[in-house]
Order: C-alpha cells, then sequence, then structure tokens
C-alpha cells in the first residue's frame, strides 16, 4: 500500500470527490494560484480550474457565508480556514446559518457543507494562533465533528464528510500534514460516527482523537514495554459520539484516561467523563483522570508553551494514577 | 440607477404594469395589511409568541421587488418577514399557522415569526441575526453562476444592516466576481430606535455601493411602481449581465420595531409619523388606479372584503391545525444522508 502523507491523503480526497461529483467545490484563503497555505489543495486549481477552486478575499464570515447560500440551493461546498483561529470570525455562519437552517426550515433546507483546516496548536505560534476548537463546536446540535488522526482515516473520513448532506466540520493540524502512513490509492469511506480501536490492551482505555493520536499511540507503545497494556480508542468523530465503542472499552478494562489538546473546562474530556459515569457507573475501578492543555492561553517562549501542552509524560502519569502505581 | 445604467429595453417597459397587474399589486398590498393588523390582535391574546416585527407601513417594498421575479429565483430576507412572504406566494394559511406555532406552518412550527421558509416558492427564509443572511445570499448568487443559469437573488435587509461587517464583506465579494443578487435595502429610517444619522457616517447609504463598484441606486419605497421599475434594471443587469445591484429603498415603520416597541416610541415624534403615514403606499397606489379609473371605493371595499376573508379563513384554518407532534422536536437537526 502507498504511504503518504496527511496533506497528500486530505488532497486525494478532495480530488476524488471533485472528480466523482461536478457539485463539489473548494473555497478559501489562498486555496487556488498559492496552491494552499499548507499545500492540500496543491494542483487542484489545475486540473478543475478557477469556478471550483475559489480564492477568496480575507473575509472568512463572508465566504463561510457564501458556502452556506451555494449549499442552500444545492452545491456541495468545501470551505477551507486557514486556520480554526481565524474561523472564530465565522462562527455565525457556522452556528446561526449552518448548523440552524434545516431545523428552522422545519427540514426544507439541509446544508450539504465542510468546514476544514488545523486546529490547535503548533509550535509557539502564542495565544491567539493555538486553540483547540472542537469543544465549542461539538457543543452545537446540527453539526458533525470530525477529527482524523492519520493519513488514512484523514482520507476516508473527508471523503464522507464531502458526501454527508449536514454541514461538517473538519479539524486537521498544522503539525500533523508531514505525518506519512498507509493509504489505499482507491475509493474508501470511513463512516462518521464510528470510533476505531487502535490498539488493543486489558489495563486501561486511552481515549483521544485527532492530533492526539499519534501521541497516544507512542504512549501505549512506551506503557507496553513496562507491561501496561492500553485500548486506545481514536473516537474519529467527536459528534455523532461512538458511545457504543466507549462503553465496550470501559466495561473491558475499568479504568479511563482522557487525551485532548484544548483547555479543561468544559472539554471534550468532560463529555467523555460523562458517558463513562453514565452508562459504566459500576465498572470504573477508578475516577476517570484528564489530560489537556493547562488553563492559560497559550505562551510564546518554548519552555512554557511545552509546560502549557499535553504530552507523554502527563498522559503515562495519568494512566499510572488511574492504575493506582503511583 | 445612479450609476452603470444597463442597456435595457427602454426603462418603462421593464417595470411596465397593466391594469390587471396593478390590482393584483394592491390586492397584495392588502391582503399584507389586513393579515398582519390580525397578527397584533393574536399577538395581544398570546396566540402569536416570540418576537414579532410587523411590516405595516413597508409594503410596497417586498410587493414591488418580488412581483417583478420569476417562480425559479431566489428570496432571502430578514425576521421581518411576514409580507415578503405573502407577496412570494406562500399561503397566509401556511404563514398563520406557522405564526402560531402550529404543525402546518411553513416551516413545521419550528421556525415561527422570523424563520418563515418555503421550499416550493424558493423562499429562503427570514433570518434573525442582523447582516447574517447577506453573505448567504452571495452563496446563492455563487451558485447560480456557478451553475451557469440566469437566475438571480433578491436579499432583503434593513438599513442597519450596512453599517455590519457581514454587509460588507458580502457585496465585496459579489461585486469582484459578479453575481446576480439584487440587494434590496428597505430603509426605514431606524435601526430598532437608532435613526439612520446617528448609526451611519453616510446618510444616501446605496453610496455604498461605490466601495464595491456595484451599480446602485435609490427608489422611493411607497411607490410599489416605481419600485418595480427599479427592480426591472437591476434583474435585467443581474440577468443579462450577471451583475449585482444594491437598490436602496426609502420606506417608513408605521409600526414600532416589534410588539414590546410602543408604534411611536420614544425615538420618534408623533408629529413625524404621521407625517409619513400620509404616504401610506397602498394609498399612492390606490389614488394611481383611480386617476386611471381602475378603482372606485365601492371595488375598493369589496377587496377589502375579500382580502379579510381570507384573512379569517388564514387564523381559522392555523387555529384548528395541530401542535406539533412531541417526537418532531427531535427531528430535522440532521438528515439522512442518502448519497
Amino acid at each position: 500500500m502507498p504511504v503518504i502523507t496527511y496533506r497528500d491523503a486530505l488532497n486525494q480526497a478532495l480530488r476524488e470527490e471533485m472528480q466523482r461529483d461536478d457539485r463539489v467545490f473548494l473555497m478559501g484563503e489562498e486555496v487556488a494560484v498559492y496552491q494552499g497555505a499548507y499545500k492540500v489543495s496543491k494542483g487542484l486549481l489545475q486540473e478543475f480550474g478557477e469556478m471550483r477552486v475559489v480564492d477568496t478575499p480575507i473575509t472568512e464570515l463572508g465566504f463561510a457565508g457564501v458556502g452556506v447560500g451555494a449549499a442552500m440551493v444545492g452545491l456541495r461546498p468545501v470551505i477551507e480556514f486557514m486556520t480554526w483561529n481565524f474561523a472564530l470570525l465565522a462562527i455565525d455562519q457556522v452556528v446561526n446559518a449552518a448548523a440552524k437552517m434545516l431545523y428552522m426550515s422545519g427540514g426544507q433546507y439541509h446544508i450539504p457543507i465542510v468546514f476544514r483546516g488545523p486546529n490547535g496548536a503548533a509550535l509557539q505560534l502564542s495565544a491567539q494562533h493555538s486553540q483547540a476548537w472542537e469543544s465549542w463546536l461539538a457543543h452545537i446540535p446540527g453539526l458533525k465533528v470530525v477529527s482524523p488522526g492519520t493519513p488514512y482515516d484523514a482520507k476516508g473520513l473527508l471523503k464522507a464528510a464531502i458526501r454527508d448532506d449536514n454541514p461538517v466540520v473538519f479539524f486537521e493540524g498544522e503539525m500533523m500534514y508531514n505525518h506519512k502512513g498507509e493509504v489505499p490509492d482507491e475509493d474508501y469511506i470511513i463512516p462518521l460516527g464510528k470510533a476505531d480501536l487502535k490498539r488493543e490492551g486489558e489495563h486501561c482505555t486511552l481515549v483521544t482523537y485527532g492530533k492526539s493520536v499519534p501521541l497516544a499511540l507512542q504512549v501505549a507503545d512506551t506503557l507496553a514495554k513496562e507491561g501496561i497494556h492500553l485500548d486506545v480508542l481514536d473516537l474519529r468523530t467527536i459528534r455523532p459520539l461512538d458511545t457504543e465503542a466507549l462503553a465496550t472499552s470501559v466495561r473491558k478494562t475499568n479504568r479511563v484516561v482522557v487525551l485532548e489538546e484544548g483547555w479543561e473546562f468544559c472539554g471534550v474530556g468532560a463529555q467523555i467523563v460523562d458517558y463513562c459515569q453514565r452508562d459504566c457507573f459500576d465498572e470504573l475501578d477508578a475516577p476517570v483522570v484528564r489530560v489537556h492543555q493547562a488553563d492559560v492561553p497559550m505562551p510564546y517562549a518554548k519552555n512554557i508553551e511545552k509546560a502549557a501542552k499535553p504530552d507523554a509524560a502527563k498522559t503515562i502519569a495519568a494512566v499510572r494514577k488511574v492504575m493506582y502505581l503511583d | 440607477m445612479a450609476k452603470k445604467k444597463a442597456e435595457a429595453p427602454g426603462e418603462t417597459t421593464l417595470g411596465a404594469t397593466d391594469a390587471p397587474t396593478r390590482l393584483a399589486l394592491l390586492r397584495s398590498m392588502l391582503l399584507q395589511r389586513r393579515f398582519e393588523e390580525r397578527c397584533a390582535e393574536a399577538y395581544a391574546l398570546g396566540r402569536i409568541g416570540g418576537f414579532c416585527h410587523l411590516y405595516i407601513g413597508q409594503e410596497a417594498c417586498g410587493t414591488g421587488v418580488i412581483s417583478m421575479l420569476r417562480p425559479d429565483d431566489y428570496v432571502i430576507t430578514t425576521y421581518r418577514d411576514h409580507g415578503q412572504a405573502i407577496a412570494r406566494g406562500i399561503s397566509s394559511r401556511a404563514v398563520m399557522a406557522e405564526l402560531f406555532g402550529r404543525s402546518d406552518g411553513c416551516a413545521r412550527g419550528k421556525g415561527g415569526s422570523m424563520h418563515l421558509f418555503d421550499r416550493n416558492t424558493n423562499f429562503l427564509g427570514g433570518h434573525g441575526i442582523v447582516g447574517g443572511h447577506v453573505p448567504v445570499a452571495t452563496g446563492v448568487g455563487f451558485a447560480i453562476k456557478y451553475r451557469g443559469g440566469d437566475q438571480a437573488c433578491a436579499c432583503f435587509m434593513g438599513e442597519s444592516v450596512v453599517n455590519t461587517g457581514a454587509f460588507h464583506e458580502a457585496l465585496n465579494m459579489a461585486g469582484l466576481w459578479k453575481l446576480p443578487v439584487v440587494y434590496i435595502i428597505e430603509n426605514n429610517r431606524y435601526g430598532m430606535g437608532t435613526a439612520l444619522e446617528r448609526a451611519s457616517a453616510i446618510h444616501d447609504i446605496y453610496q455604498r455601493g461605490a466601495a464595491y463598484d456595484m451599480p446602485r441606486g435609490v427608489v422611493d419605497g411607497q411607490d410599489v411602481l416605481a419600485v418595480r421599475q427599479a427592480m426591472g434594471e437591476a434583474l435585467h443587469r443581474a440577468r443579462t449581465e450577471s451583475m449585482p445591484t444594491l437598490l436602496e429603498v426609502r420606506t417608513y415603520r408605521f409600526m414600532g420595531h416589534s410588539m414590546s416597541d410602543a408604534v411611536s416610541g420614544t425615538y420618534r415624534s408623533k408629529q413625524e409619523l404621521e407625517e409619513y403615514m400620509q404616504r401610506d403606499p397602498i394609498n399612492v397606489l390606490r389614488h394611481h388606479m383611480e386617476a386611471k379609473g381602475e378603482i372606485d371605493d365601492a371595488r375598493m371595499a369589496a377587496l377589502d372584503d375579500e382580502v379579510k376573508a381570507e384573512v379569517q379563513d388564514a387564523w381559522d384554518f392555523a387555529d384548528a391545525s395541530p401542535e406539533p407532534a412531541l417526537e418532531s422536536l427531535y427531528e430535522d437537526v440532521l438528515v439522512e444522508t442518502t448519497t
């Protein structure tokens, strides 16, 4: 099987879906002539032309709304945000327009749209460019929220997101675009709403998604050498969340750690904890422990930025804590 | 139009009306007026809840604009949407049932007064966030151009929208990409209680179109025939050149901003209100038709009886329509994907 980058996996997904369905178009800042700020759209302008690969002015609120309007009357837009940090300017269109249109029209207008781009921190970008927004958007009924952790998942999930008839919020990561993995050349879909057990073990469940997946796998490999075997449950889709896969794993291991990039308060991990206590109260052998960003805006200086982010050491400590090993 | 007048087949033919058309316009405006007078009554009785923004005084804007559209064109608007919905042909029954929060409403009781929708007439909704629907209209224009059709999108907004970022972003793209959207500013002089002069650095707000190299103009919004003519020119430009237009329609709201706002309020004088009410859009057209011998007091009274009966029928229909089934609470959040 070919080994390609996460970036090229996304590029393949876009190309295949644009070939398959001429209602699909890509719109955003620098997606066409510049070939994408992170080169995810490389070559697409040349193949599909400027009506289907559309450079916009710097106007997140505006072009997100253009996508909603186009979706409302039958097109299938993919809206690229250069980063989700900039997408905050477009939140009205994502939350008030895309997510609500089907409901407030009494089922008459569905919005088949994908909002995608890198999310969370990269390196030393400081406070305004380093935020993970998935808990905000996962809060909203009417949206699906997806965050792939591997190149294989990136391709299959993006294709599913483009084919979905609902608004899908799709979180990538600047630090992931160069990650490599096996990705089939052919057409395949990973259904939204299905988690993936990326490692199997009996001692503890490590729940995560997106950019934290490689970190979780690294932690699992390290701990395996000490004889501690983790279930690494990659949610892949945060909303709708695969509560069945979560409960199955928790009932097996009886211990849970949640690893996410974002802040603790009202984070995705808080929802996981709630599902655990609701569905698996009697099966838990220890309180769930959460690993997350420090509850501060992201700093610039290398040492304190590192201290703010979740990492392997913090995750290993969390696993040891729920296993009462310390 | 102030600028870039299209080489249209003589202006007079674009919005020209014959006697039956004028009668239909009169009937539509009268229906909207009587419908909304009953809305105020229903609101007082608690039959209509939430926010309720009446269009009374502004009927010539929506009626003039929409009467020029084809069935395959699109309409998108704000929360002050009852009159436009009726002008577009959504039945007064379906609109009243929606206002009553009933299952036969045009949005199944999910939208209410501010969110009337109807796929059959390409009525893309009333929208509740000031400015939010303007980029959506630009997207509709983008889709029309993408598919290569000669449809157009009519986007209504109040004058306070021109101060939002969404307006600027949306019109810039429409000007840049030459999209077939007519942006209609219904300038009723007040954004809620704030006068235009207290909110906008310029007062001839159609001139904002200059910033987007967009054809633009201003028209008397109490004269439905003048609105039709201006809309005709804008639509001709949209269909033949794929060009947007910014059309300012100067009008006045005869009622408060919403039902919680007294009719004249603290922000405008009773005298000002009474002066504007001298130019009631229904009377402006009626006098025009009287001069042509097309209507008299007896025919006007008969027409009034006819629309009042239609509104009573709408009320009775809404009253008899069942409340939404409880299970509908969880419907329409997501749609089942079939592809």
